[in-house]
């Protein structure tokens, strides 16, 4: 993939992106500190959202054939998929085994993870998307670059553009409600006619079988309700082991993510009901990289994310390039240290230096997950597995100077003399590399002329 | 009380005034300052860079060169966080560190108990509270505290104060671009409230906002929360 400073250049250039990506993330964000505000006990419940994911982790061997038990007891059907080709030919079998050309999804990050519409068209079965902004993005062939707002990158200008040329006729405004009607009445028409649906899920009730999927348009519901058939793919690690879990996480879920007290619709099924709802239920359980998380015990608190976006909408870096400089449909600080797990550091090196290690994620992260913490545990994997020699003998050679105070003043004397030519008045405009990188849009203060140990020398204490 | 200063590797090359001021201000109070003249650097480069064999070194070598010491202060909220914070994580034998180590405003407003060291600085002041301040070493309303107490300082608040600089450490070079957006965004910031110095705990970050606000020729100067203290 494409390393982040390269892919953040592009999305840096683009004045329209960074002015939508500001705006948006800032009401989000204000958003979801007034809502989180109001709880006296939110710390509690990070604490609680934490142990509770922490458990999952520890017994998820367990939990993960109980959960097969109550599913199939319910009636439903399960599947498991170590990689995202096996859960895309489980999908598009199932499809296939019903005639279906067409199915309706609900939005899900984990079947984009996996590719699952790219796999499905391949084998001649259109998957259509639902979710307004998911719907935006197929319209125009472009992906996702926000875990929750996954248009965040368009304004309502650009989608009345793409509506005229696809859906909607050429009178249509900018209004958002007619923008939104122009998709309903599309829409609508899809989820009548729709044989099989697709959904991914937030939690999986290991106790009950039950699958919860949370969102905000009613769209989803209609996928999951409308067709006979309803596959859901779902990532081993969305389990929780009790109903009751649900409680803690439908508070910290909606606060977090949207600045929502409530979720607007929260689909709840379990197995198969006659005459009410689809009549059969796959369920499929998806690995795909997430047990090689699960082995690294400082990493696979990555797992814990319950995707509520609020760690991208509260990053400094994400706020200004954007989602796609991240590579992948995970995005922001969450990302950048999911990708690189999932994926293997060597194939995606350069995500867990895409931050400054302010410390914002963590602060907000619902279930606690300490994201500059694993970021430093990667960027070490990553020296190890794909380290840049040249960069690898400079820190060296500068561990070596740190480590005798003789060496560092010697070396403090060499850098006065070294700055010489690049110094004009009382700063530095210009330096080689790897400095040029700083010099190129800021000043460097240069090499004081007495160091402070001489200062201090010098005066005698 | 007998105060070990560190000043760190960029506090003793490029930013020397800021450790003199430390010094003033902590004598100015009675204190006696020692400098143990074996320091260098707490290894948070490295550390952060993915180096940690390298950090873990300069770990051992920092606990060497201060275990002796009660009390010791930096002028920095990220080199004493990194003490603090992560020393204990790289090593647990070196969280004897932990209780002994301060920023130096907390060190002044919470355990020696001061927020007025008697400065004087008579100009428009805004604070950026730096990152690991506000979430490494948590250093509170320290700075703050201290500020309002100088005479003649008027301090004005920052829009967006909590946003980060775009500094951490080699983030700025690996992710210059990145990095600099985040700059020019403090810096018009900064540039709004009217200040005439914008003040901060952490020299690094101030060598980030300084040297943007040099480049774009604005007349905000920035100077270390040690300095005006030391007025």
């Amino acid at each position: 993939m494409t390393s982040f400073p390269e892919a953040a250049h592009e999305a840096l250039a683009n004045a329209q992106l960074r002015a939508n990506l500001a705006n948006a993330t800032a009401t989000i964000r204000d958003k979801r500190a007034k809502v989180v505000d109001e709880l006296p006990d939110w710390e509690e419940l990070r604490e609680a959202g934490r142990a509770i994911k922490a458990d999952v982790m520890a017994h998820l061997d367990e939990y993960l054939v109980r959960f097969e038990e109550a599913v199939t007891a319910a009636g439903g059907q399960v599947h498991w998929a170590q990689d995202a080709g096996e859960a895309n030919r489980i999908v598009l079998e199932i499809a296939r085994s019903h005639g279906v050309s067409e199915l309706v999804k609900v939005k899900s990050l984990t079947t984009d993870e996996i590719g699952l519409n790219d796999a499905l068209a391949a084998g001649g079965v259109h998957a259509v998307e639902t979710d307004f902004a998911e719907l935006i993005l197929q319209l125009d062939g472009d992906w996702s670059s926000h875990i929750l707002v996954p248009a965040i990158h368009r304004n309502r200008t650009e989608i009345r553009d793409l509506f005229r040329r696809t859906i909607a006729d050429g009178s249509i405004s900018d209004d958002p409600a007619e923008l939104v009607e122009a998709s309903r009445i599309y829409l609508r028409e899809k989820f009548l006619g729709a044989q099989m649906g697709v959904s991914g899920a937030n939690f999986g009730v290991v106790d009950t079988g039950t699958v919860c999927v949370v969102e905000s348009e009613g769209n989803g519901r209609m996928c999951t309700t409308l067709p006979p058939v309803l596959v859901t793919i779902l990532g081993i690690e969305k389990l929780v082991p009790t109903f009751r879990d649900l409680e803690v996480f439908l508070q910290l879920l909606p606060r977090s993510s949207t600045g929502e007290r409530m979720n607007p619709y929260t689909s709840l099924w379990t197995g198969v009901t006659a005459g009410d709802g689809p009549q059969e239920l796959h369920v499929v359980l998806l690995d795909a990289g997430r047990t090689r998380v699960l082995a690294d015990e400082v990493g696979r608190q990555a797992l814990h994310c319950i995707r509520c976006s609020a760690c991208l909408n509260v990053c400094p870096v994400y706020s200004r390039t954007g989602g796609h400089a991240y590579g992948s449909v995970y995005p922001g600080p969450i990302g950048a240290i999911l990708t690189p797990q999932l994926r293997g550091i060597e194939n995606a090196a350069s995500l867990p230096y895409a931050s400054s290690l302010c410390g914002a994620c963590y602060e907000v992260c619902p279930v606690k997950i300490d994201i500059p913490r694993v970021l430093l545990h990667l960027r070490a994997k990553a020296v190890e597995a794909v380290g840049e020699e040249r960069e690898g003998r400079l820190m060296r050679t500068v561990a070596r100077t740190f480590a005798s105070a003789r060496r560092f003043v010697l070396a403090e004397r060499t850098g006065r003399v070294l700055q010489r030519p690049f110094v004009r008045g009382s700063r530095i405009v210009r330096l080689p590399a790897p400095l040029s990188g700083w010099t190129a849009s800021r000043d460097l203060k240069p090499l004081a002329p007495q160091s402070f140990r001489d200062w201090w020398k010098d005066r005698g204490s | 009380m007998r105060i070990a200063l560190f000043v760190t590797c960029i506090g003793d090359a490029v930013t020397p005034e800021v450790g003199q001021a430390t010094v003033a201000v902590l004598e100015q109070l009675g204190h006696e300052v020692v400098f143990p003249a074996e320091q260098t650097c707490c290894g948070q480069m490295h550390l952060n860079s993915g180096y940690r064999q390298e950090a873990l070194s300069l770990a051992r070598r920092f606990a060497r060169v201060f275990g002796d010491f009660d009390t010791i202060v930096s002028p920095s909220s990220s080199c004493a966080g990194m003490v603090r914070e992560l020393y204990p994580e790289l090593a647990p034998e070196l969280g004897f560190l932990r209780p002994r180590v301060f920023e130096l405003s907390e060190l002044l407003v919470n355990r020696l108990g001061v927020t007025d060291v008697g400065a004087a600085f008579a100009e428009r002041v805004t604070y950026h509270p730096t990152c690991h301040s506000l979430r490494v070493t948590r250093v509170g309303d320290a700075p703050l505290r201290l500020l309002e107490s100088v005479r003649g300082l008027e301090l004005v608040p920052l829009p967006d104060a909590e946003e980060c600089c775009g500094f951490g450490g080699t983030f700025s070079v690996k992710n210059a671009e990145t990095s600099t957006a985040m700059a020019v965004d403090k810096c018009a910031a900064i540039v709004s409230t009217g200040a005439s110095v914008c003040t901060a705990v952490d020299a690094s970050c101030l060598l980030q906002i300084g040297g943007r606000l040099s480049r774009e020729g604005r007349a905000v100067r920035t100077l270390h929360l040690a300095e005006i203290l030391a007025s």
